[in-house]
């Protein structure tokens, strides 16, 4: 017995203007200041301006949002009580929007509370709108939020089935000015949930064909976008397919390289899709070992022909590794700038944290503590897995 | 020698398991809060079976079959059919999957249920450990 999670995705060119057919009395915006700067903030007050919807902003959303941004938000919302919340922007503001509407309907909730463990009675007072401003995180179309906490170096992932939004809005409008390094480290994010969320041990037939059809977008035009950010068409693709990432993420499960991937990066406040994509190849090598080739499928789907599930499942770790490389990613941990008297310092913290990460549980492969340190280990000096 | 599961030998057997786990040590070190696991009545079970638990910072100190659920006050409680427990002891259903569709509920902090979810998963292998019979 499973579920299968989506919004309504409203998604191609000019999709935004589908907000002006919307019904309500008052929204309020949550972004970060980017959005404000950017002018997209205004585009979409615009819009909600010709629903007749009264608007207001919060744009003060930082990455990694903290849990004192979010109730500092759940306050400003039951002020004004609004019938739409709106997250404009990354997977920061879209997620501090889930848990600012999780509170504003729940006062008695703290953000960490937020469990898909029990009923939580969401959408008296309002419903979600998501609209992503990047091409990773698929925050939009995903019920789970990250958040930090700051006191603990810390990354949490909490959420609910309830924190979904009712509608997405995934319009390629908002992506066409990003900087490369950012598209890279938000694509990479997207091929992380697609490969993860293909090979977790929660994999059902309802997400594996989005978790394939995002790998072969990302593999085909995220280094279009990359190389040249004018491409419309490589764009588009990747907007579409970080969304769909994100479908076949939540509706399955990400995995080790996340658990990891959350745990560097609140230690160390790496971006986050930049740390996913870093460990997934030795995670993928982890799994391999002992014999998960379930890769195997994803090599085959975007042509690369092997002999065997084995070879091909190399093929495709080489494959991500080479993406990474022409990307100009990051592939070890040292390569960050991370001192190693400074690593080896928050190695068993880093452990603690990924251990218990939520996204630990449907790893194909689950790694002791021994391992656990010793894949650390392996990123932080670039080394293979051979365990 | 096969134990029957819910029996007081079984939650023995179990609190041995944990006890001897290096991995659960070091995945439950920060855990503090008691459990009810209660077997609710399905088929030939007509009774709930209460089983208590005392998990604190990766040991169990205590563990028994409680006559009743006024027995104790434990900051958490698990509860579920028997049938759903047998898949779960026998590692045929991940528990977090079984809380999150509703076949196994959970009251208590759920903050620190989401924070120690590697303790969740060793108590499991520690259930699978056990030869345990089945009466359904």
């Amino acid at each position: 017995m499973w579920f299968f999670n989506s919004p309504q995705i409203v998604f191609g060119e000019g999709a935004l203007t589908h907000l002006a057919q919307i019904r309500g009395a008052r929204a309020y915006i949550i972004a970060d200041p980017q959005m404000t700067t950017f002018g997209f903030v205004e585009r979409v007050r615009a819009q909600l301006a010709e629903a007749n919807i009264e608007t207001r902003v919060f744009d003060q959303v930082e990455a990694e949002p903290s849990l004192a941004t979010v109730r500092h938000g759940a306050a400003l919302l039951r002020e004004f009580e609004p019938d739409w919340i709106v997250g404009l922007g990354g997977g920061s503001p879209i997620d501090a929007a889930k848990a600012m509407w999780a509170l504003y309907e729940r006062p008695d909730l703290a953000p960490d509370g937020i469990s898909p463990l029990e009923y939580l009675g969401l959408g008296k007072k309002a419903r979600l709108i998501t609209i992503s401003t990047t091409s990773g995180t698929g925050a939009e179309v995903t019920w789970g939020i990250v958040l930090t906490d700051p006191n603990e170096k810390r990354k949490l992932g909490v959420g609910s089935r309830e924190t979904l939004a009712t509608l997405a809005i995934v319009d390629p409008q908002f992506v066409m000015q990003m900087p490369p390094r950012l598209t890279a480290d938000t694509g990479l994010d997207a091929l992380t949930h697609a490969i993860e969320g293909y090979a977790a041990n929660w994999h059902n037939d309802f997400a594996d064909g989005l978790c394939l059809k995002a790998v072969d977008l990302v593999f085909n035009f995220l280094p279009r976008a990359y190389a040249n950010g004018d491409d419309a068409e490589a764009r588009e693709k990747m907007h579409n397919a970080a969304a769909i990432a994100g479908l076949g993420f939540i509706n399955s499960m990400c995995t080790l390289a996340h658990a990891m991937g959350h745990a560097l990066g609140g230690a160390f406040h790496v971006p986050h899709g930049r740390c996913v994509s870093l460990f997934l190849p030795y995670t993928m090598e982890f799994a391999a070992n002992a014999g998960n080739y379930r890769y195997a499928d994803l090599a085959r789907f975007i042509g690369l022909v092997a002999p065997d599930e084995a070879r091909a499942t190399r093929n495709l770790i080489a494959a991500v590794r080479d993406l990474e490389t022409q990307l100009g990613s990051n592939t070890s941990i040292a390569s960050l700038g991370i001192a190693r008297a400074d690593f080896a310092a928050a190695l068993e913290t880093l452990c603690d944290h990924a251990e218990n990460d939520t996204q630990i549980v449907a790893a194909p492969r689950q790694p002791d503590r021994a391992e656990l340190r010793r894949l650390f280990e392996c990123a932080f000096a670039g080394q293979p897995v051979t365990f | 020698m096969a134990v029957k599961f819910g029996s007081p030998e079984w939650v023995q057997a179990l609190q041995e398991q944990l006890n001897t786990s290096q991995a659960y040590a070091d995945a439950a070190k920060n855990w503090e809060g008691d459990f009810y696991f209660i077997v609710d009545p399905e088929g030939a079970l007509t009774a709930p079976i209460y089983l208590y638990m005392d998990l604190w910072h990766g040991k169990c100190r205590a563990a028994f079959v409680a006559p009743d659920k006024s027995a104790k006050a434990p900051a958490f409680v698990m509860s579920g059919t028997y049938s759903k427990w047998k898949k779960v002891v026998s590692a045929q259903l991940d528990p977090l999957q079984a809380l999150m569709t509703n076949q196994l509920k959970l009251k208590g902090n759920m903050t620190m249920v989401m924070k120690n979810v590697k303790a969740a998963q060793e108590i499991v292998k520690a259930c699978t450990r056990i030869e345990t019979e089945f009466e359904m």
